[in-house]
């Protein structure tokens, strides 16, 4: 039996495998991706986002709990960032996650970032695809809600949920990430801190003022205390309640046709790119930059040539 | 693109404190690897789960509380009995020579470090160990 046959089957281990397989990308990558995607489209894709330290890890530890109580199958993909420096990183999401113990209906992922921008987003819905095929009905991916990398990955789920954390002073976090846009549902952790109630009013305050994800949809403010579990069962309630305000109201097909769409062009401009660097010899690059530093050659006509070239296949 | 070498650090047994492992965790992660970090206090069950869903190409475990004669086998034989024969363990702790001659003769632990260790080496011996292209050529 193929690793995605044995993967299909319940097989962990070549589940881990295939990730890792689709994670490093190129030819076996995109063969796997090619047998596995007619398996998808079946899991709700829930993407947790927030600042460093505000309690992600240990919240979604506690709703993948919540979840299997509800009879849900869950898988977690933690993105921690990579060195810029060493190219390594220290994935430290799981040290949260040990109470979901041994339960062959939950399956943990710690992911890097590996430098690139958009690449870590094309990885991160490659997974997704992965272990959506693999049948869980959950997925849940944790970024830190910093920069442009984390909102590429937040637009992939159905379901984002941002996580605030009382005593930020009056710069609440979502205005400077610009995160407010992208939130489905706010959640203030540390509940049990004594600024909670304030930052809850600053948040709807900012939700009045400010643009939010979806007209017809308005993010409920929720309160929670992951350590203890507290509010959690009704963050459930909450995902639940805007996957079935996607499908009843139609936003799910548009909305997954619009990602659809913007994956579909970043792949082109990525296989292009590939293309390019396989079949136009290195030197040949080279030459066409002397080019255009020398003002000899335009950067779109040069861009042109480039692309003929890899369609050409000649080199 | 070259792979990236993945490492689960962990800390099996019951003793408190992780300064060792944190110091290699670093190291590694200053050396290129992606280092899975799991923290204390973890049983072996713990230990192969994350070994096996994350997919890693070495596990290093840091044990300090003497309890390395039954929890290191424990880790290997679960390891093997779920398929993952191909994982690299090395250790890391308090341990003598005579154990860990054992260990490493008949318990598939590839290489245990003492506390005084060089984590130059550590990263060398890693290095050199796993196997470069691990998944190459998998039938998909
Ligand atoms: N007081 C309090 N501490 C919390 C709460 N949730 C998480 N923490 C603690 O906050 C720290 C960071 O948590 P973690 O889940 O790793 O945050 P992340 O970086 O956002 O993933 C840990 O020490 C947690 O125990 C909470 O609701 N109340
Ligand atoms: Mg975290």
């Amino acid at each position: 039996m193929g690793l995605i046959d044995a993967m299909l089957a319940g097989d962990r281990r070549a589940l881990a495998r295939t990730i890792s397989i689709v994670e490093h990308g190129g030819t076996d990558a995109q063969l796997a991706l090619g047998k596995l995607y007619r398996y998808t489209g079946q899991a709700h894709v829930v993407g947790v986002t927030g600042p460093p330290g505000a309690g992600k890890s240990t919240l979604v530890n506690e709703l993948a709990l919540e979840l299997r109580r509800r009879s849900a199958t869950v898988a977690i993909i933690a993105v921690d960032p990579t060195s810029p420096f060493t190219g390594g990183a220290i994935l430290g999401d799981r040290i949260r996650m040990q109470p979901l113990g041994h339960d062959p209906h939950i399956f943990v992922r710690s992911m890097a970032t590996r430098g690139q921008l958009g690449g870590v987003a094309r990885a991160t819905s490659d997974v997704v695809n992965v272990l959506d095929a693999a049948s869980f009905s959950t997925i849940i991916i944790e970024t830190v809600g910093a920069g442009q990398a984390e909102v590429e990955i937040a637009r992939q789920a159905h379901t984002t949920v941002v996580v605030e954390v009382p005593g930020q002073g009056d710069d609440v976090q979502a205005i400077k990430a610009g995160i407010l846009e992208i939130a489905d549902i706010f959640v203030v952790n540390k509940a049990d801190r004594e600024e909670a109630g304030k930052t809850q009013r600053q948040l709807q305050t900012m939700l009045q003022l400010g643009h939010t994800h979806d007209p017809q949809w308005s993010p409920p403010i929720l309160s929670t205390v992951a350590t203890s579990g507290k509010g959690v069962p009704e963050v459930v309630d909450a995902l639940a309640r805007h996957r079935r305000w996607l499908s009843e109201s139609g936003k799910l097909d548009t909305r997954e046709r619009e990602r659809v769409r913007r994956e579909l062009f970043q792949l082109v401009e990525y296989l292009i790119s590939e293309q390019i660097d396989q079949r136009v010899p290195a030197a040949d690059q080279t030459a066409l930059l002397d080019r255009i530093r020398a003002h000899r050659i335009d950067p779109y006509s040069a861009a042109k040539e480039l692309i003929q070239r890899a369609l050409d296949g000649t080199s | 693109m070259e792979r990236k070498i993945r490492v689960l650090v962990a800390k099996p047994g019951l003793d408190g404190h992780d300064r060792g492992a944190k110091v290699i965790a670093r190291t590694l992660r200053d050396a290129g690897m992606e280092v899975i970090y799991t923290g204390l206090q973890q049983t072996p069950q713990m230990i192969v789960d994350a070994a096996l869903q994350e997919d890693v190409d070495v596990i290093g475990l840091s044990i300090l509380s003497g309890a390395h004669m039954t929890l290191l086998p424990k880790i290997t034989k679960l390891l093997r009995e779920n398929g993952g024969n191909d994982v690299l363990v090395v250790a890391g702790g308090i341990i003598s020579d005579a154990d860990a001659a054992i260990l490493q003769r008949e318990h598939g632990v590839a290489k245990v470090y003492g506390p005084g260790a060089s984590t130059n080496d550590i990263v060398d011996f890693i290095r050199s160990h796993i196997t470069p292209e691990r998944f190459a050529g998998a039938e998909l």
